[in-house]
């Protein structure tokens, strides 16, 4: 069964992110939304994590959130795909069930 | 009332008493009980606090609602996975933890263990086999 | 598909309850159904027809409420919730004996079955929470 996992901290402040990582399983769906978007960035100290969790799941970021943050779209990592909140319902219509990593 | 029977999983990552999400949670937990559906609780990272035992709230006014994880049991809640990593990054043991119990009526009302201690990687199996999950 | 929403937090103190708005209103324009939005622990607060945010600040609950308006949406707040918070409706305010409401008339106060039953009915359950 395909879940989207939905995960809204900032990996500095809090471990959702990681927690979410150890236990997806292979082609799972990952979306950062709210401050989980700085997850999403270039040059952090967890942009290898992301990097290494890209060869087993799909990564996908909330563009609205990450724009309000004053982060283009050039500073996301790459193979992460930018989604507004049209393509989070897609990604919610999908998968079988949305998992929150709150 | 729908005939329709899901996997209901609450997932349980926060401790009790610093936020309300714990107690909120097991709430819906007993009403959901009156719904007929499979439902499974996973305990991991600050979560697996909420089950530890000789809990007293006294000195810090609150409710102490450690008593009513022991009656899930009685809600034919029966299913209570526990993540083993989360335990030890926190120096527990299942013996830190309250012993809960169902009583089984297809085996002269034996008294079984309701707490599975799952490895991270059996955990994930619990989550990917969930219809719905819900997050406090 | 059948899409139901659990809020867990106030407006304002947290982006919860504008990501939930933002997520159903888009799933109404795709055309999915919103069987019903659910608010539980502080998300009761968004139910509060009191709300005074300044002027160059949205409004959550009139957003909310407009949004129920136009889509017919179903907003329930968790009774139990809203009694710890003080969130009152014509028939709390009976039961309990209190001298004022408060809650919008677009939502309206219910138990947490509502809740397990709109997870039973929907297709997905999508929480916003902290």
């Amino acid at each position: 069964m395909s879940t989207l996992h939905t995960v809204n901290k900032s990996p500095f402040e809090k471990s959702s992110l990681d927690a979410c990582l150890t236990h997806v399983s292979g082609g799972a769906n990952v979306l950062l939304l709210e401050d989980g978007v700085y997850a999403a960035t270039k040059g952090t100290a967890v942009e290898q994590r992301v990097k290494e969790a890209l060869d087993s799941v799909k990564l996908f970021v909330l563009g609205p959130d990450l724009l309000a943050r004053g982060l283009s779209e050039e500073r996301v990592i790459d193979g992460i795909n930018v989604v507004d909140y049209a393509g989070f319902v897609d990604l919610a219509a999908e998968n079988d069930k949305v998992q929150a990593w709150l | 009332m729908s005939e329709t029977i899901k996997q209901f999983l609450y997932l349980n990552r926060k401790a009790p008493y610093g936020t309300i999400y714990a107690w909120e949670s097991l709430e819906v937990v007993l009403i959901g009980a009156a719904f007929d559906q499979d439902v499974s609780l996973a305990f991991m990272d600050d979560g697996v606090y909420q089950l530890t035992k000789g809990q007293d709230t006294a000195g810090v006014g609150m409710k102490n609602f450690s008593a009513t994880y022991a009656a899930l049991g009685d809600y034919e809640v029966k299913k209570i996975y526990v993540e083993k990593e989360s335990l030890a990054e926190r120096g527990l043991s299942l013996d830190d933890l309250q012993h809960l119990v169902w009583e089984d009526e297809d085996d002269d009302w034996a008294e079984k263990d309701s707490i599975k201690l799952v490895s991270r990687e059996e955990m994930t199996a619990v989550m990917d086999g969930a219809d719905v999950v819900f997050s406090f | 598909m059948k899409f139901a929403i659990q809020i867990n937090e106030g407006p304002y103190q947290h982006q919860a309850s504008d990501s939930a708005y933002f997520f159903t209103k888009a799933a109404l324009e795709k055309g999915h159904e919103v069987f019903r939005v659910f608010f539980y622990h502080d998300g009761v607060n968004n139910a509060s027809r009191l709300t005074t945010p300044p002027q160059d600040d949205r409004n959550v609950v009139a957003r909310w409420a407009e949004l129920a308006e136009q889509h017919d949406l179903d907003m329930v707040v968790c009774v139990a919730a809203a009694q710890r918070r003080g969130m009152v409706d014509e028939g709390e305010m009976q039961r309990n004996g209190k001298d004022a409401t408060n809650i919008d008339p677009r939502f309206r106060i219910s138990g947490l079955g509502q809740l397990v039953e709109a997870a039973i009915q929907s297709d997905r359950l999508v929480v916003f929470g902290d």
